[in-house]
């Protein structure tokens, strides 16, 4: 049926293994278009439309298309239990997709990644029986593949875990010293695989072996990091997932997988390092979580925390002319965004210009603020980005930071001794009044004090951010 | 040194692909605002789910004839990856979604 169509290099090629690599091209094209798309808020949902077109094309014909290397199609038996398998992924991720809150996103997407991170892995654990041990590369792809799949399931399943609040965070300073060593055997390990010019059945204890040391030192890697640095170690492992998908490319020598997974990559690390630079710190100083919670620079500012009662802060926000509301994880735990959203709404009615400001770093993934406040209805060009907003904090009358910690501390700013020093922030300390609200009184994820609770023109309102901002909006309505 | 060589050589149209597919996922994703870094990173996420081409390749080709190993975790493979590709891309489109009603 499939008949040959010509010979390259002395071997025939048939018509459906053309169609194959044409596909193939097709749907690394719609995936580079799709991120294209997906870059720009119009065309946002298209973009996400093509590449997962791109991904279903790639699904089809490798089903129907794809030959083993003596020629032989997929047998129908195995293609039922292909078919049968992505039924079942569909259903569970497309149920899960659908159901989940949207408050529960950050977890949603950790957990996606660490799925694809073990697809990853798998797939490298069964393929290396089948490496040619004389070529060097084909092994340490294969190698790369499972070590970097493996840390990305198992560092995304705890970064899960951390956001659904199952995990705590454990920071001790032995565990960047287990970790180094936990690297180092990873790669000794592999360097062993790789050079030991045993078969790969003799090698069977030392790949298990790794995938083991691997996905311990996911989780360990991940362990210690926690709070503002979440949207870094998320992105980072993201970027993890794609590499190993590319990885695993390699050892098919399928060029829609490569490019895919390094697209991704690639894109990953940007987004990475873009969080990594919203907070003024390098990459390797997150990894290694030099925010320990010993953190010594709390110097100890001295004042105290204004309170300040519902009836003022009611009339303070309701005769003011600019308000701009800082939200920050707070928010997000107390799934506080739609009596936000009343409020912001109920002031707008009296004639109050309210706007967000959202920092980058706000929340625990990137752009964790912005599909919150999306949720709750707020138009995205109230959302005002952290550059755009500052030179308008000293005309604003009144700051409200909800939940908001270290992107509001002025110690960034003017304490060179600080952990956050040099870290952009929102510049709610220039405003006429602040308004913060907070669970309690301690400090923040970085343990530092933050002078801006203690300057004249803050007042605080302790308590849940719901319930305080239930009160407000009752308070203003019986103004 | 001559393995690298031949690895080289062995791969060089994926080699090129890689080098060039960086300078490409840079290129696109430079500039994006920061309201889509959610729906971008987890599109991206689902893309990165095109190792479920791997596992179909790896499910196609195993001794279905009897349960053994590279049969079961190859179909887990499967499992995992549509998990990635499905749930990804519908969870960004539904996070879309939200952001084009209050567009307006």
């Amino acid at each position: 049926m499939d008949s040959v169509l010509g010979t390259l290099n002395g071997i025939d090629f048939t018509i459906g293994e053309t169609l194959l690599e044409l596909s193939y091209l097709l749907a690394a094209l719609l995936f580079v278009i799709g991120l294209k798309l997906l870059s720009h808020p119009e065309s946002a949902r298209r973009g996400n439309f093509y590449a997962a077109s791109g991904m279903l094309l790639a699904m089809a014909t490798t089903l129907l298309l794809h030959k083993n290397d003596s020629g032989a199609g997929i047998p129908l038996a195995n293609v039922w239990i292909i078919m049968a398998a992505i039924g079942v992924g569909s259903a569970i991720g497309w149920v899960i997709a659908r159901k989940i809150k949207m408050t529960a996103m950050p977890q949603l997407v950790s957990f996606y990644n660490a799925t694809g991170g073990a697809a990853s892995a798998l797939v490298a654990l069964l393929e290396f029986p089948n490496a040619d041990m004389s070529n060097w590369g084909s092994v340490l792809v294969t190698l790369l593949g499972l070590i970097i799949g493996s840390i990305a399931f198992s560092g995304s399943m705890i970064a899960y875990g951390k956001l659904d609040g199952k995990v705590k965070d454990i920071r001790a300073s032995y565990m960047s010293f287990v970790n180094l060593i936990l690297l180092g055997g990873t790669l000794a390990l592999a360097l062993f695989i790789l050079l030991s010019g045993q078969t790969p059945a003799q090698l069977n204890w030392a790949i298990y072996l790794l995938l083991a040391i691997s996905l311990l030192y996911g989780v360990l890697f991940v362990m210690p990091i926690g709070g503002a640095d979440m949207p870094v170690v998320i992105s980072l492992l993201n970027s993890f997932t794609g590499i190993a998908a590319a990885m695993a490319g390699f050892i098919y020598n399928n060029q829609a997988m490569i490019l895919g997974g390094i697209l991704v990559g690639a894109a990953g690390s940007i987004l990475t390092l873009l969080m990594c630079k919203a907070m003024n710190r390098s990459l390797l100083n997150v990894i290694i979580g030099a925010f320990g919670g010993s953190s010594s620079s709390g110097t100890g500012e001295e004042g105290t925390m204004k309170e300040m009662t519902m009836s003022d802060a009611s009339v303070l926000l309701a005769y003011s002319q600019n308000v701009v509301i800082i939200p920050g994880y707070g928010l997000a735990v107390a799934q506080a965004q739609h009596v936000c959203h009343e409020l912001d709404e109920l002031l707008s009615s009296k004639g109050v210009n309210v706007r967000y400001a959202i920092h980058p770093v706000a929340g625990r993934m990137p752009g964790h603020m912005n599909v919150l406040l999306a949720e709750a209805d707020v138009p995205y060009d109230k959302l005002i980005e952290m550059a755009d907003i500052n030179p308008d904090m000293p005309n604003t009358d009144v700051s409200v930071v909800i939940g908001a910690n270290d992107v509001v501390n002025p110690a960034a700013l003017n304490d060179p001794s600080s952990p956050i020093a040099g870290m952009p922030i929102i510049k709610a300390h220039e405003s006429k009044n602040i308004i913060v609200m907070k669970r309690g009184r301690g400090k923040g994820y970085a343990g530092i004090e933050n002078s801006l609770f203690f300057d004249d023109k803050t007042r605080l309102l302790f308590g849940n951010a719901k319930d305080t901002l239930q009160t407000l909006v009752n308070e203003i309505k019986s103004l | 040194m001559d393995q690298i060589l031949i690895f080289f050589y062995t791969y060089k149209e994926a080699i090129f692909i890689i080098a060039l597919s960086i300078f490409l996922g840079i290129e696109v994703i430079s500039n994006v605002p920061a309201v889509l870094h959610t729906p971008l990173m987890s599109g991206a996420n689902a893309i990165s789910g095109v190792i479920i081409i791997g596992g179909i390749i790896l499910v196609g080709h195993a001794d279905a004839t009897t349960l053994n190993t590279e049969l079961i975790l190859g179909i887990f493979a499967v499992i995992f990856g549509t998990l990635n590709v499905v749930g990804g891309f519908v969870v960004t489109d539904r996070m879309l979604e939200m952001f084009k009603k209050k567009k307006k």
